[in-house]
């Protein structure tokens, strides 16, 4: 497969460069929203649904940006588009599914503070993809995300029934997990040839 | 309703964020640059420096200006106020060393969403004034640099068999190299909240342990 095609792009954001276990980005929502399988399934939607807008948003902006030739306000009309993307996506939600809303709270309006999307956009940037290249880059990543954080959260529901020792339950046992997990990925690897 | 306003400076203010809250260990914010950037030491100081950096202007202005922004479109303001001061420490950093640069790659701009420094702003700066609210920021500034070192030294040394570059081990060393992949940095971390939580459990039981006797000898006596 060459490396700029779509099928590859899609792939290697989705499995071989995972953008929570490979790449470190969102661990927050990761580790935060990943009790349960059901909050975590739409927190892991929410989060794509925004990363698709904004990804698309990004570039078009870049294109502006690059004419007038003024790059250095990258950083600030990126993240003024994340955030209206997630005022949207959070007007919405409560509009459609109130106990949805609820069952986020406090991490809904903190998908803005999600490095995976601001990422997203910026390794697009840096990459100079295209249109239909940032379009596959954005789903492969929304989907490697919905992918990690349901592992972790089917994990993590099992992990309830462990006798595990006082001292490693919370942030320290999940992070173990997590680890393992980012083991596993790295088999993936192997994919990008 | 007025709250009455604690203005003093106390050696506390400085020292919460360096041990009681950190940033890292206690209150577990801004995780992704401590585990992606810390796979070498040198890597780790310039990513906790850059961030006390960022962290330390942006909630002096925003002490500044508390008065001034509305409260509707607070974190808006909060959040342009971080970009500008990241953009340039981006710049600065590219100007100085191309090659931290290149090693520290989008994490540099990716400290506008550092949850620790909107925190910050949130829950501290705007309640504040500037001087206290420098003292915190130093103090929690160091706090993450602290965390990250501890990172960056545990993952470098066993990865790597060396620290800031230097050689450690003899050349017979055979170099642990899942440590400077991202499952080490999961695992390092967990291991480092195992340890604090150990501690903690045992400072617990330890006081527990000790009132219990208390109470027996009073009651002996």
């Amino acid at each position: 497969m060459p490396v700029d095609s779509i099928s590859f792009i899609f792939l290697n954001a989705f499995l071989i460069n995972n953008f929570v276990l490979a790449m470190f980005l969102g661990l927050c929502p990761f580790l935060g929203v990943s009790g349960k399988l059901n909050t975590a399934w739409s927190m892991g939607l929410a989060t794509s649904l925004v990363m698709l807008i904004s990804s698309l948003s990004a570039y078009f902006i870049n294109e502006l940006l690059v004419y007038f030739q003024i790059e250095f306000l990258r950083l600030i009309c990126y993240i003024a588009v994340i955030a209206s993307a997630v005022q949207l996506v959070e007007m919405s939600m409560k509009k459609f599914s109130p106990l949805l809303f609820k069952a986020l709270g406090i991490f809904l309006p903190l998908i803005t503070t999600n490095c995976a999307i601001l990422g997203l956009a910026l390794f697009q940037t840096n990459k100079n993809y295209d249109l239909a290249q940032s379009l596959a880059y954005s789903t492969g990543a929304g989907a490697g995300f919905i992918l990690a954080i349901m592992l972790m959260a089917g994990l993590r529901e099992k992990l309830e029934l462990a006798n595990i020792p006082n001292t490693s339950q919370g942030a320290a046992i999940s992070l173990m997990l997590a680890g393992i997990l980012s083991l596993i990925f790295m088999g993936f690897a192997g994919l990008g040839g | 309703m007025p709250i009455k306003k604690d203005n003093s400076i106390t050696a506390d203010t400085f020292l919460d964020g360096i041990w009681k809250e950190n940033p890292v260990f206690v209150m577990l914010l801004g995780m992704c640059p401590v585990l992606a950037v810390t796979n070498s030491v040198s890597n780790a100081l310039a990513m906790g420096l850059a961030t006390t950096f960022v962290l330390l202007c942006s909630s002096g202005l925003i002490s500044l200006l508390r008065h001034l922004i509305p409260k509707e479109v607070r974190i808006a303001t909060y959040i342009v106020i971080i970009a500008t001061f990241v953009t340039i420490t981006d710049y600065v950093i590219q100007a100085v060393s191309l090659e931290l640069y290149n090693a520290l790659g989008a994490f540099i701009q990716l400290i506008v969403v550092n949850c620790m420094i909107l925190g910050r702003a949130e829950a501290y700066a705007s309640k504040h004034h500037l001087l206290k609210t420098i003292v915190n920021s130093l103090g929690m500034g160091l706090g993450f640099t602290f965390a990250l070192l501890c990172l960056g030294s545990v993952r470098e040394l066993l990865g790597n068999g060396s620290l800031l570059g230097y050689a450690i081990f003899g050349d017979s060393f055979q170099p642990w190299v899942v440590m400077v992949l991202p499952p080490g940095g999961f695992i390092v971390l967990g291991a480092w909240l195992l340890l604090f939580n150990w501690l903690k459990e045992r400072k617990i039981n330890n006081t527990q342990h000790s009132s219990n006797t208390f109470v027996k000898n009073k009651g002996v006596v």
